[in-house]
């Protein structure tokens, strides 16, 4: 029996006791509805037009904030890895910036930037800010000596250098924080939606949950886990085209 | 009289290092790597320094290509200024995200871009390395031999008058050590430049070099030096009497 039969298994028994569960414990579609209910909200709700509105919203969202994490977390990254003076100033802050729960500053965010996409956006870029930047700071900080040598014996033009030395020695280490931030940025956006929506996924399954709608709400789910699963890899599948000369490019990390 | 004909020798050389001195400082204290070096390499002059770990060859090669600087003395360059140079190293130090052809023509890709002339040099020095047919492979496809002939052809590309090479075949099987060994000779007779092999093995010594430097440990010193005399290609003479004199003699010199 191959690997994959018994994971399309796995998968198949796994809704027979949610079925039997719900079926046999008597419990309220409610609290647990039974799995070809959420099959029909699902269905249901891919028909309605303005869930693609709702979709597009949160896409939006979360690959904007997304974008940004990547852009400022490899700049801040390469640049606290290199540059010792910057690193000894910066680091509190950016250490401070990781361990405060960042969800608790969304209510700062909205005062801040509002109700609308900006405040999302933001969200979504602190909460992947952190693993791009942590990442790209470990790859500047991982140059192999014995090519930057290489380089210095050749005297090597800095712009050359970081081209085909720097840029290549990080992407490893970037795609991976990457990797990281792009489900750290979906958790942003939906929960900024959940907190100050108007609109979005998020914003959708919180009206769900006010209307009872407990089987839509499960297919708003099944929805975001959907995006979150194209997105990584997505992001996982960038290494084959990135980085096609490292070990990792032909394996997907989970 | 023999002062003056050192100063024209000096003169003539590529590089003379003018009583250079090397010491590191450690947290267990000051490692004294090199201590009076008094050298000349001549053009064309093939140069072998034999020496046991720690004796600070490295060091003395790193200080040449511009890596370290000595501590006391000069390096003094024979025109004035320093000569294209190139380096192998212990390990072959090739960019896992460049092809062959790319990675022999590095030094010219790390000032700007290569030309179609460059890369068509980098293709010739494939062949002369014994490597046609993977100008475009990657590094990571090439047994280790093949890496290390890589790395000397990328040495090769700036047409150095100064090779520099720091145990560029120590990792490899003895067998494929001998090849690459017999084949520098040939590219070095053909080629005419002046190199510096830092190596752990006489034999190897022995073999490419026209004079072997024997130095010691802690203060790295020179020691002794042989004139090298065995007729070229030394391929065939690696079983002869001679051949086994020079490298007993060195030995003895080593364990001193």
């Amino acid at each position: 029996m191959g690997k994959l039969a018994i994971q399309i298994g796995a998968v198949i028994g796994f809704f027979l006791l949610w079925k039997g569960y719900v079926h046999f414990g008597e419990v309220s579609p409610l609290v647990l509805p039974p799995p070809e209910q959420v099959l029909t909200a699902l269905i249901r709700l891919l028909q309605d037009p303005e869930t693609y509105y709702h979709l597009y919203i949160t896409l939006m969202e979360c690959v904007g904030g997304f974008l940004f994490a990547i852009i400022f977390g490899t700049l801040i990254g390469q640049v606290l890895g290199r540059v010792a003076i910057l690193d000894t100033i910066f680091k509190p802050f950016v250490i401070a910036l990781q361990v405060t729960p960042k969800v608790a500053l969304i209510p700062l965010f909205i005062v801040w930037f509002g109700f609308g996409l900006e405040s999302k956006i933001i969200v979504s870029a602190v909460l992947g800010f952190f693993p791009v930047f942590a990442n790209s700071y470990l790859g500047a900080k991982s140059v192999d000596r014995g090519l930057a040598e290489v380089f210095a014996v050749g005297r090597a033009k800095q712009s050359r250098r970081f081209r085909l030395l720097v840029i290549p020695s990080s992407l490893p280490y970037i795609l991976t924080g990457m990797e990281m931030a792009i489900v750290l940025s979906i958790i942003g956006a939906v929960v900024a939606e959940f907190v100050a929506g108007t609109r979005g996924l998020g914003f959708l399954a919180m009206h769900k949950l006010n209307e009872l709608e407990v089987d839509t709400l499960f297919a708003v789910v099944l929805v975001l886990a959907t995006i979150g699963f194209t997105l990584y890899f997505a992001v996982g599948s960038l290494r084959k085209f990135l980085i096609p000369w490292h070990e990792s490019a032909n394996k997907v990390t989970l | 009289m023999a002062e003056v004909a050192q100063g024209a020798a000096a003169a003539s050389a590529v590089v003379t290092l003018n009583n250079v001195s090397k010491r590191f400082e450690t947290s267990s204290g000051t490692v004294q790597a090199l201590k009076d070096i008094q050298q000349s390499i001549q053009p064309g002059e093939f140069v072998g320094i034999v020496g046991p770990s720690g004796c600070g060859k490295s060091t003395l090669l790193r200080i040449l290509c511009g890596l370290e600087k000595p501590t006391e003395g000069a390096v003094v360059w024979g025109k004035g200024e320093e000569p294209r140079m190139g380096v192998a190293f212990q390990d072959h130090r090739l960019l896992p995200w460049l092809n062959i052809e790319q990675n022999i023509a590095l030094t010219k890709l790390m000032r700007g871009k290569a030309s179609s002339a460059d890369l068509e040099q980098a293709r010739a020095l494939c062949k002369l390395v014994g490597l046609t047919g993977f100008e475009k492979r990657s590094p990571s496809e090439l047994s280790g031999g093949m890496k290390q002939r890589t790395s000397v052809a990328r040495a090769l590309f700036t047409q150095p008058e100064l090779l520099l090479l720091d145990e560029p075949f120590g990792a490899l099987d003895a067998l494929t050590r001998e090849q690459i060994t017999a084949d520098t000779e040939e590219i070095w007779m053909n080629k005419g430049f002046a190199a510096l092999l830092i190596t752990h093995s006489i034999s190897e010594a022995v073999h490419l070099s026209d004079r072997v430097i024997v130095m010691s440990a802690r203060p790295g010193r020179v020691v002794a030096e042989f004139k090298i005399d065995l007729p070229r290609p030394r391929t065939n003479e690696l079983g002869s009497p001679e051949f086994a004199k020079l490298c007993s003699d060195i030995r003895a010199k080593l364990e001193l």
